[in-house]
Order: structure tokens, then C-alpha cells, then sequence
């Protein structure tokens, strides 16, 4: 089961992708309520698009990325039915995949 | 019954170093897989100290080729939605800021060949400041701004 829910619509030879990725994307300045204790930085440092096989875009990111990250780019070409995958890895070496088919 | 003591505390001491190198083995994986991530740019605390870790270079253009979209006010600085275009041609990379936040730089997209220079995020702003986008191209380094008025910061608790 994969975190990541993305949508990729093709149109005049564009390919428009929208993700939502659920991650803490915790910054490590926090306190807990309730024990006063610092909250750990918990966050995505790198997030990998991929059109088919190729690399159309990598994200290297800080925990100044908002909660349950939104992200959304395009790129030239994409087909229906072509692939998009997209996969974050965090900085205590988690890491998800997401696949959509383009439509 | 000394004996069964000792042993206690043997076996508790074996289980602790064990969790210890688990620990410290888990800790060395994401600076391997990560080797690209640019630590030294992402802890600076201003703005220009980020960019220059980041790019390698101070000469930065103020340019209407990049645009910025992002509220004029965000009334949760925890969730600022900025989207970044740029009309230069040979965009290799776009980069967010948030000037006013203790660490400035938010992310930084390396655009592979056929990604069309655009991306749109949602940030977290500490406080009202300038968002800043910057864009490298094949002719250098481009940049443009606008100011985010924060009612309720977003990165403390």
C-alpha cells in the first residue's frame, strides 16, 4: 500500500501531475505538549519523478515543506496509460513509492 | 543468587549495545542514499548563505522571467501555497525561500529534460517575509520575490 495518491493528466502534448504524499514532515524545533521533551525532525529530504523510466524531476527538500506535502509540476510529452511514479525518502531513510497511470 | 543477578545484568547489557549498533547502522543509511542533499545549504540561517551553499555562486538577477504566485496574506503560516513558472529558457532548477524562516531554504527541484519549468508546493512560514524563487538557467542565475503577510506562523509550537 502506497501513501502517495497522484493524479497525471495529459493534454496538448503536457503532462500535468498532482501528488499528495502523507508524511509528519516534523522540523525538530516542536516541543511535546505534555512531557516538554523536543519533538525529532522527521521530514522528506528527496522526492524522485519518474515519466516511464526517465527522471523528469527530483525535489530536495527541508522540513519547510508543509504536512502531508502537496506537490505539482509538468512535463513535455506523456501518454495515456504511460506510467508516473513518484518516491520520497526521509531523513531516517523511510521511503515510499507511488505509481498512477497517466489519463 | 549473586550469580542469577550478574546474569541479569549481563544479558541486559548484551541487549542494550545491540540496539546501539542497530541504532548507530540506521543513523549512517539516509547520509549514503542521500548523498546529494545539501545539508550545508539547508541549515544556513540566511538567505544568502543558503543560496550561495546551494548554487555555488552570489550572482543572482532579479528577473520578471521568474514568476512567483503565493498569497498576499496566509492567515496559517503552517500551509502557504507557492507555485513557481519560469519563461527562461534552459531552467535546469527552481528553488523556494522563505526569507523570514530560521533555515530559509524550503526546496530546491532539479528539472530533468523535459520537465517544463514549473512546480507548486504548499510552505511553512515563521513569520510575514518575502517568498523568494530562484531559478538557474543556462545563462545564470535569475530570481524574483514577493512579500507573504503571516497572521499565525507556522514552523514553532
Amino acid at each position: 500500500m502506497s501513501n502517495i495518491r497522484i493524479r497525471a493528466n495529459a493534454r496538448d502534448g503536457v503532462t500535468t501531475v498532482r501528488a499528495i504524499m502523507n508524511h509528519e514532515m516534523e522540523t525538530g524545533q516542536r516541543k511535546d505538549k505534555d512531557t516538554g521533551e523536543p519533538i525529532p525532525a522527521h521530514f522528506i529530504q528527496e522526492v524522485t519523478a519518474k515519466w516511464n523510466d526517465e527522471v523528469v524531476m527530483t525535489g530536495l527538500w527541508s522540513s519547510g515543506v508543509s504536512k502531508n506535502p502537496y506537490l505539482s509540476f509538468m512535463f513535455n510529452g506523456g501518454e495515456k496509460g504511460d506510467t508516473v511514479e513518484i518516491t520520497w525518502v526521509d531523513n531516517k531513510g523511510e521511503s515510499e513509492t507511488g505509481t498512477a497511470e497517466i489519463s | 543468587m549473586i550469580d542469577a543477578k550478574r546474569r541479569t545484568l549481563l544479558k541486559g547489557s548484551l541487549g542494550v549495545s545491540a540496539i546501539g549498533v542497530a541504532v548507530s547502522a540506521g543513523l549512517l543509511m539516509p547520509g549514503a542514499v542521500l548523498a546529494n542533499w545539501p545539508k550545508a545549504a539547508f541549515e544556513a540561517t540566511d538567505t544568502d548563505a543558503a543560496l550561495s551553499e546551494l548554487l555555488g555562486s552570489d550572482a543572482i538577477k532579479n528577473s520578471d522571467l521568474v514568476k512567483i504566485k503565493a498569497p498576499d496574506i496566509a492567515e496559517n503560516g503552517a500551509v502557504v501555497p507557492v507555485t513557481v513558472e519560469s519563461d527562461a529558457p534552459g531552467a535546469q532548477s527552481i528553488s523556494i525561500i522563505a526569507a523570514g524562516n530560521n533555515t530559509p531554504l524550503i526546496a530546491s527541484f532539479d528539472l530533468g529534460a523535459d520537465a517544463v519549468p514549473f512546480v507548486s508546493t504548499r510552505i511553512k512560514m515563521a513569520e510575514t517575509a518575502d517568498v523568494i524563487a530562484v531559478v538557474r538557467t543556462e545563462d545564470g542565475i535569475l530570481r524574483a520575490a514577493q512579500e507573504v503577510k503571516v497572521t499565525i506562523g507556522g514552523c514553532g509550537g
